[in-house]
């Protein structure tokens, strides 16, 4: 049986094109410090262990980074790991910290991670990342992430009359909601025209379709109940998490049956070819196993917000799909209707309908920044802070903060959708 | 024990950036031994000028991009040529790219989509203007005649008379 497992405080550095003046560990330490001046009766003695992400060794340049970090912040020679899954990876190391307390291993445990991609110019960095492909079929073939998504994305245009219109509306959405979060590296008041006029990467992807590299780091620091008691006013509990995968090759996305959520049936979905290159299974499927675990049957109706991973505009309105947002096919219209937008806020556009589930509140990683390691993490101390109701109090103003927050979802994505993880954060 | 001893001095110096924080650059590069292993036999097909999926044994699953082992069922599966068409799957237009590749942009990327196959072949597209690719259109294989085997020794034409397809 598993024990409930709650966090109880966070902490993010600014995300940043650059922070040469502090290394992965200084970073690291700053997020961690933060977090842990949130709950002073907190003591480094009571910590049991950390769980340590970043995603790529080829920006580090230094091996076994996770143990540098975990002795940085003073907690030799208690237990830690590195934990690691391309763009999933932060999200991930929330799911490995969950599973230290819930299995009773620890009950406390630092969950921190970072990436420094500065120490390379964005092409190189590229090159990198597109290392996250097959290096026999696809990495040689003109290896570029950004190519990877423009294909998905216009086999969805194909299959379900998504365009870029909406997509630009993902942009803007994110791009606004983060002028109001210090935090963010990018943010910016923009219209559809300028989305579209931004430089062209990969069609139809522009620039401002798609998110920046970063430093930065973030951490949370997750515990048992008793802990949480003892030292934390607000905790929030993490109700339910799920993880699902797919193949690492595009290519290798063969068609079968939709894998349908609590509230949908198969006559929803009787022609679709799926997944498909339009769609991720493993999002779906980690939506599905998260669901279940938090008893969520309807995620419409159960969840407050959403922090999802928005590498791409396009992979936002794909993930409004995978996670039962909206059906298979709806996400353009969806990403229109002003259901994914912050209520009260001037996006510039008209919207037909009122907020719902906003998505990204943050302003995701298309305005946040997406240092790899630290993403997934940044994600859920936003969610953290907005079920706590102290947005106000971390980020120094309020306009992000949603009224009455009950439930939210954190979700993380790694390669062409290869890793995915989805977990649920509730106030208790 | 020589108390005078003293490290050769060298030239070389060090490429600085800046002083606070200090900031250098460093050179890195590495010769990589890279081997194909069991993929091998599909990069030596390419200069034979042949486009090689696999087929799984047991359940005769077929793959566009080959795997030795099959990913519904486990099974081994055995070598399987390809038909030298196919149409677009997917397609985009790159004007940005890995650093590898800058120097190459623009390049079109297509997912290639085979009469028999299940799964798909990642690949580029020659000859054929941006505003005339489009998902559905008939492509044939192309083969390098110097073969680099790579990926890219194959890469994918317009068949003759697409545009009235």
């Amino acid at each position: 049986m598993t024990r409930p497992v709650y966090l109880i405080a966070g902490g993010i550095t600014k995300f940043a094109k650059a922070h040469p003046e502090m290394d992965f560990r200084l970073m690291c330490k700053q997020a961690f410090d933060y977090a842990l001046a949130d709950v002073p009766a907190l003591t480094l003695d009571m910590i049991d262990g950390s769980s340590v992400s970043y995603f790529s060794d080829h920006f580090t340049r230094q091996l076994m980074a996770g143990i540098m970090v975990h002795d940085y912040l003073g907690l030799c020679p208690k237990p830690s790991r590195r934990i690691e899954g391309g763009g999933a990876t932060g999200g991930l190391n929330i799911q490995n910290g969950y599973q230290e307390i819930a299995s009773g291993r620890m009950d406390c445990c630092v969950v921190v991670g970072f990436e420094t991609m500065s120490h390379v110019n964005t092409w190189k960095g590229n090159e990198f990342i597109a290392l996250a492909s097959d290096t026999n079929f696809d990495f040689p073939v003109g290896g570029f992430y950004s190519g990877y998504y423009a294909m998905m994305v216009q086999r969805h245009m194909h299959e379900f009359g998504t365009t870029c219109e909406q997509m630009a509306h993902v942009s803007i959405k994110n791009h606004r909601n983060a002028t109001f979060n210090p935090y963010a590296q990018f943010p910016a008041q923009l219209s559809v025209e300028e989305v579209r006029a931004a430089q062209m990467v990969a069609t139809p992807l522009t620039m401002l379709d798609i998110c920046t590299m970063s430093d930065g780091a973030a951490c949370l620091i997750v515990a048992s109940e008793e802990v949480a008691e003892k030292v934390c006013e607000n905790p929030v509990l993490i109700t339910g998490i799920g993880t699902g995968t797919d193949a690492m090759r595009l290519a290798d996305r063969p068609h079968s049956d939709v894998v349908l959520l609590p509230h949908e049936s198969g006559a929803d979905y009787e022609n679709l070819r799926y997944p498909g290159v339009h769609s991720f299974r493993g999002g779906r499927l980690a939506s599905k196993l998260a669901y279940e675990a938090a008893g969520i049957g309807d995620p419409r109706e159960a969840l407050d917000f959403v922090e999802l991973h928005d590498a791409y505009t396009s992979s936002e309105i794909q993930t409004y799909e995978d996670m039962g947002l909206c059906r298979y096919g709806e996400g353009g219209p969806y990403a229109v209707s002003g259901r994914t937008f912050m209520p009260g806020l001037d996006y510039g556009l008209k919207l037909p309908e009122a907020s719902q589930v906003p998505v990204n509140p943050s302003g995701g990683l298309l305005a946040c920044g997406h240092p790899v390691g630290a993403s997934g993490i940044m994600q859920g101390v936003f969610a953290f802070w907005q079920l706590q109701r102290t947005i106000e109090k971390h980020l120094g103003r309020a306009e992000l903060q949603l009224a009455h927050p009950k439930r939210g979802a954190i979700h993380s994505h790694a390669g062409t959708g290869t890793y995915i993880s989805v977990s649920i954060l509730e106030r208790p | 024990m020589d108390p005078n001893a003293k490290l050769p001095e060298t030239q070389e110096g060090t490429v600085l950036f800046n002083l606070d924080p200090i900031i250098l650059k460093h050179h890195w590069e590495v010769d990589y031994l890279h081997s194909y292993a069991q993929d091998s036999p599909f990069f030596a097909g390419l200069s034979e000028k042949k486009l090689l999926g696999s087929k799984c044994t047991a359940c005769s699953c077929v793959y566009a991009t080959p795997r030795a082992h099959c990913m519904e069922c486990g099974s081994p599966t055995e070598w399987h040529e390809l038909p030298p068409e196919g149409r677009i799957h997917t397609f985009t237009t790159c004007f940005f790219g890995g650093e590898a590749f800058l120097a190459e942009t623009p390049f079109t990327l297509i997912l290639v989509e085979f009469e028999g196959a299940d799964t798909l072949f990642l690949s580029r597209l020659a000859g054929v203007p941006e505003e005339e690719i489009r998902i559905g259109l008939p492509v044939r294989a192309r083969f390098l005649r110097n073969s680099k085997f790579k990926p890219t020794d194959v890469y994918f034409v317009a068949m003759d008379g697409a545009q009235n397809d």
